[in-house]
């Protein structure tokens, strides 16, 4: 039974992020980190350091014993009050300890099942809380095909099918009219893979505080003020402002530090009943950026709440304060509120990071690095040559199973697809 | 208990009845074969040859079980060849030429001498049914046979029908009559069935071919056998001969395409991707110039030859005219004309793990009616269902083969879960295990269960229990065995220098190490004898990617083990998205695993399908 992991939210305690680990060895992980491991539900301060003894934060530690924890495993808890910086580089040291790895969505609640030490109301609590997570994996990752990125992914994805196709076809047809040794066409995909996959992992490193901040998307009825406080609060002029309904069709993206969270803010386009296609356009564009964002901040006047989905976290707010004079609202013209706007999106999104969207981000780094060190070792059997196509095709296997999260699952049928359109098969 | 004729009744004498008549009279149930000829019984309806890559596997999976395909065939091969030779040993196949008529007669013989199986010859019309059971089958004369399950293995004959080019008249296979009221049962039970095809090359008769314009291709020097009981060739040993089409005769295929019964549409059912007929290589593959054909010899005094590779659904006289243009082909007469035949398969989707059909206690299903093609796969569910319809006339525990210990687990487990779109065939790349679920260990993994469930004989037991004393020591002994880095460097062995020492099965990890080389320099082994070293070559090679698949075998075993109720109601599962929620009420997973196949499942969706299950018994047992 693998060892398991993953930040948990931690009811009633903002600001501090909870790890959770469960499984054989996690009593083991937090002696790593720790030194000594505190007695059993005793929650004690203790510095973590990483491997090279660097001190990571101060924090509490807690620990369960086997058939007294909420799993029914052994099980630590890190109670962290540090950064995202922090949290990241906690989970990486966990990572990279053997018999350890991320876990999926709900599969705390899993081994809990499956070691009967749940009761019928805590599962009925529990299948929300699933879902919530999953769903917001589901926005995350779906934020990373929409992009360029995407597009990058479905090359691999390309790639990888017809390399294992062709090693599949040498195997499974031998006796059939196709080449003996594919070694050449294979590496060539092969290596084409590794160095994309490589460069994202570049890319992710020094860029990905930029590229993959927090999104929060400002929404509203025309004219109601989105642009001018998307302006104030960048302190420039990056969307047009205008007193002519309609005129932010696109959607606009300012880039900004709040509460040193690296946060995208979007203004989109204003939200009515149109005619106008284009406008139209830009609407539904409007609605589906905003409906992958972390937060939505949505702007209302005199004419009441548009119609547009909203989560408990989001928030609502009133503008142009100063000529309604409504001592709640905000004014992008005297800078009413905005202070508070700031501290409560930075609120907010801490919440929210106690949740999936850095776990996904480090399982896709995870997933990189694991497919990459596959189809290196893939290289090396491919190079002794056919007879050793059966253990290449396994490491391609391999690579494609760690990358699944990214180019979707592929099965025998797609591979058996791309056989059958490239060579004659049948004797 | 109401009075039984028999335990168990198959249905049909083709390669699924007669494996499953075989084991389920091996597991102690008085069993009766139908078949509508005796004659019949071990006919192959298309190419001489047993195995190939997948396909042997499954015989060699299938003999571990004691059944009978593998002694049979190796009584029948003329020519052997392993398959993927070359390869690593994980993915090769054995494969033979062989003698239609050694292996009928074998066949017939083996049926008629396997203690608690009958033979009985006449048609069944229609199943005895009552409420949501079957419990025997009527025969035409309206004779009724009461049993506690039965077995259908019908093939192609319900409702197929034979096309040569625009001719078409109903039949389940050249010269047999097609079953139609049993088809009318089966659409009675609410069963969902689909249209498949399928096509055979035309005949030739051998003394009209100019072999001497042929190049030969002889079997194996070696050969090795299905069985592991055999250790070889019973038969003379012939070879295949190689020729190829030409633009002629591309040209003559393509000028006459409107007569195909495929191209004419006549045809609506669906053919496999991977035996397509010559019409269909000339079409998509329009820039190839020429495609290999294989000359198999159907016996040793059998002068038929049948043309691997061209197979047809065009009329005769433009039969005769493609095959003419063919170099070595020119003179040569057809004896009987290809064609292909359309029948009904029942979706199998319908049936759980022991191949029985859901909601009815009873029925089983096998073979090609599965919507599967091949003579392995046929025996390979044949096995199967024989031996879960006689466990459960005997009340006894279903007998589950796992993705994780057979390819004929990963066979029951794709049809059951997927379905099938064309002709179901197995291939290596299908099974995740490939690496441990090796021709040559199939006795290994299949063996003791089969021993403990009793269908094994005595001979197979001791020759079984000697091969694994054998294997156990040489395994130990070279286990044992710790070599110095000094030792190591004798062998010429590149390793790291770290000065370690590596035991002998270690050392027989390295690519270029085998146990001849370990032991030219260390006698001590020399007296391992070579098939239990070869195996042991194997293991070793092996070792560290099935040591790495270990979590996830463990993994699946742990899901499969988590039931899903019949009870359990997909679409009400909260948290899970509108689309899965219909694959899920679709498929109808029978355990956590077939779930965790379906596409777009996630972690999350499993976990609140366990969720589900679990509030569903908890709420039963408070
Ligand atoms: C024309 C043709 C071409 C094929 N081509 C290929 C190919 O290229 N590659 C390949 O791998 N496989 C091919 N096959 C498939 C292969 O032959 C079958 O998959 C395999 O033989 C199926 O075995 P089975 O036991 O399911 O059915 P069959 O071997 O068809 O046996 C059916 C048995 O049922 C009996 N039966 C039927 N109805 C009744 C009844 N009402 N009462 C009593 N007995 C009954 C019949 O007498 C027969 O014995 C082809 C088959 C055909 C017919």
């Amino acid at each position: 039974m693998d060892t398991i992991f993953a930040l948990a939210s931690a009811p009633g305690k903002a600001g501090v992020a909870v790890i959770r680990i469960s499984g054989p060895l996690s009593w083991e992980a937090v002696r790593l980190l720790v030194g000594v491991i505190p007695q059993p539900r005793q929650s004690t301060l203790r510095k973590l350091r990483d491997p090279d003894g660097e001190i990571l934060d101060e924090a509490l530690v807690l620990v369960f014993d086997q058939g007294a924890s909420f799993t029914g495993e052994r099980v630590a808890e890190l109670h962290l009050h540090g950064s995202i910086a922090i949290q990241r580089a906690v989970l990486r040291v966990l990572e990279g300890i053997a018999g350890l790895r991320m876990a999926e969505a709900g599969e705390f609640t899993r081994r809990a099942l499956e070691n009967d030490c749940l009761d019928l109301t805590q599962v009925e609590a529990l299948s929300d809380l699933i879902e919530a997570e999953t769903e917001s994996q589901r926005i995350q990752a779906l934020r990373v095909f929409s992009g360029a990125l995407g597009k990058r992914i479905e090359s691999w994805r390309r790639m990888l099918i017809e390399a294992a196709a062709l090693l599949e076809a040498t195997i499974d047809f031998a006796d059939e009219e196709v080449p003996v040794d594919v070694t050449g066409d294979v590496l060539a995909r092969i290596t084409a893979v590794i160095s994309a996959v490589g460069r994202e992992i570049d890319g992710m490193n020094a860029a990905e505080r930029i590229r993959t901040g927090f999104e929060v998307a400002i929404l509203g009825a025309p004219n109601v003020g989105k642009s001018s406080l998307l302006n104030a609060l960048a302190g420039r002029d990056a969307a047009i402002t205008s007193d002519i309904a309609g005129t932010t069709r696109d959607v606009i993206e300012v880039r900004m530090d709040i509460q040193g969270l690296p946060v995208t803010l979007l203004d989109t386009a204003g939200l009515r009943e149109t005619q106008d296609p284009i406008e139209k356009i830009g609407i539904s564009r409007a609605l589906q950026r905003a409906s992958l964002s972390d937060l939505r901040v949505v702007l209302v006047d005199e004419h009441g709440i548009p119609d547009v989905p909203l989560g408990d976290s989001d928030l609502i707010l009133t503008t142009k304060a100063d000529l309604t004079g409504d001592a709640s609202g905000i004014s992008a013209y005297t800078g009413q509120g905005l202070d508070h706007l700031l501290s409560e999106i930075g609120h907010r999104l801490s919440a929210i990071i106690q949740g999936a969207g850095l776990a996904t981000r480090e399982r896709h780094r995870v997933a990189f690095f694991d497919g990459r060190e596959s189809l290196e070792r893939s290289i090396q059997l491919l190079n002794r040559g056919p007879g050793f196509y059966d253990l290449a095709a396994e490491e391609i296997r391999a690579a494609i199973r760690a990358l699944e999260i990214l180019v979707g699952r592929i099965d025998v049928e797609n591979l058996l697809d791309e056989i059958f359109s490239t060579f004659c098969i049948g004797k | 208990m109401k009075h039984r004729d028999f335990d168990v009744i198959v249905v049909g004498g083709g390669h699924a009845g007669a494996e499953a008549a075989a084991a389920s009279a091996r597991s102690g149930a008085v069993t009766a074969l139908i078949t509508l000829s005796e004659a019949g019984i071990g006919v192959m309806s298309c190419n001489p040859a047993i195995g190939g890559l997948g396909k042997g596997h499954l015989v060699r999976e299938i003999d571990a079980m004691d059944g009978v395909m593998g002694r049979i065939a190796d009584q029948a091969g003329i020519q052997f060849r392993l398959l993927n030779r070359r390869k690593g040993p994980a993915v090769q196949g054995p494969r033979a030429q062989a003698d239609r008529k050694i292996y009928r007669r074998g066949m017939q013989r083996e049926m008629r001498e396997t203690p608690n199986l009958s033979v009985l010859v006449g048609e069944v019309v229609d199943l005895v049914v009552t409420g949501d059971r079957v419990g025997g089958v009527v025969l035409s004369g309206d004779i009724t046979l009461r049993a506690g399950s039965v077995v259908l293995t019908t093939g192609t004959f319900l409702r197929g029908v034979i096309h040569i080019g625009d001719q078409c008249q109903p039949g389940g296979r050249m010269g047999d009559r097609p079953s139609i009221r049993l088809a009318e049962r089966i659409d009675g039970l609410g069963l969902d069935l689909g249209r498949l095809k399928t096509g055979t090359p035309p005949r030739l008769d051998g003394r009209t071919i100019d072999w001497s314009v042929i190049d030969a291709q002889p079997g194996d020097d070696d050969p090795v056998m299905f069985s592991f009981m055999s250790s070889r060739p019973f038969a003379r040993q012939v070879s295949c001969g190689i020729t190829h089409t030409n633009e002629r005769t591309h040209d003559v295929i393509r000028n006459n395409l409107g007569k195909s019964a495929m191209y004419g549409g006549h045809i609506d059912g669906i053919g496999p991707r991977y035996c397509p007929s010559i019409e269909d290589k000339v079409v998509r593959f329009s820039e190839k110039t020429s495609h290999q054909i294989f000359l198999e010899p159907e016996g040793l005094d059998d002068t038929t030859i049948y043309p691997n590779g061209i197979s047809t659904s065009l009329p005769r006289d433009v039969q005769e005219e493609y095959v003419r243009s063919i170099s070595g082909l020119n003179d040569v007469k057809i004896v009987q004309p290809g064609y292909a035949i359309e029948y009904d398969y029942v979706d199998p989707r319908s049936l759980d793990l022991r191949l029985g059909v859901r909601n009815i206690t009873g029925l089983f299903l096998a073979g090609q009616i599965n919507g599967t093609t091949g003579y392995e796969e046929a025996a390979a569910q044949g096995l199967t269902a024989g031996l879960n319809a006689a466990r459960e006339a005997l009340g006894l525990t279903p007998v589950l083969f796992s993705r994780a210990d057979s390819y004929i687990g990963v066979m029951v487990d794709d049809l059951t879960t997927r379905g099938v779109t064309e002709p179901y065939r197995m291939f290596t790349s299908r099974a995740e295990f490939r690496l441990s679920l090796r021709a040559d260990n199939a006795d290994q993994r299949l063996t003791p269960r089969a021993i403990s469930l009793g269908c094994v004989s005595e001979a197979r037991q001791q020759a079984f229990n000697e091969k694994q004393d054998r294997l156990n020591t040489g395994r130990d002994r070279l286990s044992h065995r710790m070599f110095s880095s000094k030792e190591i460097a004798r062998l010429g062995v590149k390793t790291s220098t770290d000065g370690q020492k590596r035991s002998g099965m270690h050392l027989l990890s390295f690519p270029d190490m085998s146990l001849s080389k370990l032991s030219a320099i260390f006698p001590e082994f020399s007296d391992i004898p070579t098939e239990i070293g070869a195996q042991l070559e194997r293991d070793a090679l092996y070792a560290n990617y099935i040591q790495r698949q270990e979590r996830d075998v463990a993994a699946l075993r742990r899901d499969e083990a988590l039931e899903i109720p019949s009870s359990v109601d997909f679409s009400k599962i909260e948290g899970v998205s509108f689309e899965l929620k219909q694959k899920l009420s679709k498929a109808r997973p029978k355990n956590l695993a077939q779930a965790a196949k379906i596409e777009g499942m996630t972690p999350a969706a499993l976990s609140l399908l366990l969720l589900r299950i679990r509030k569903l018994s908890q709420v039963r047992s408070a």
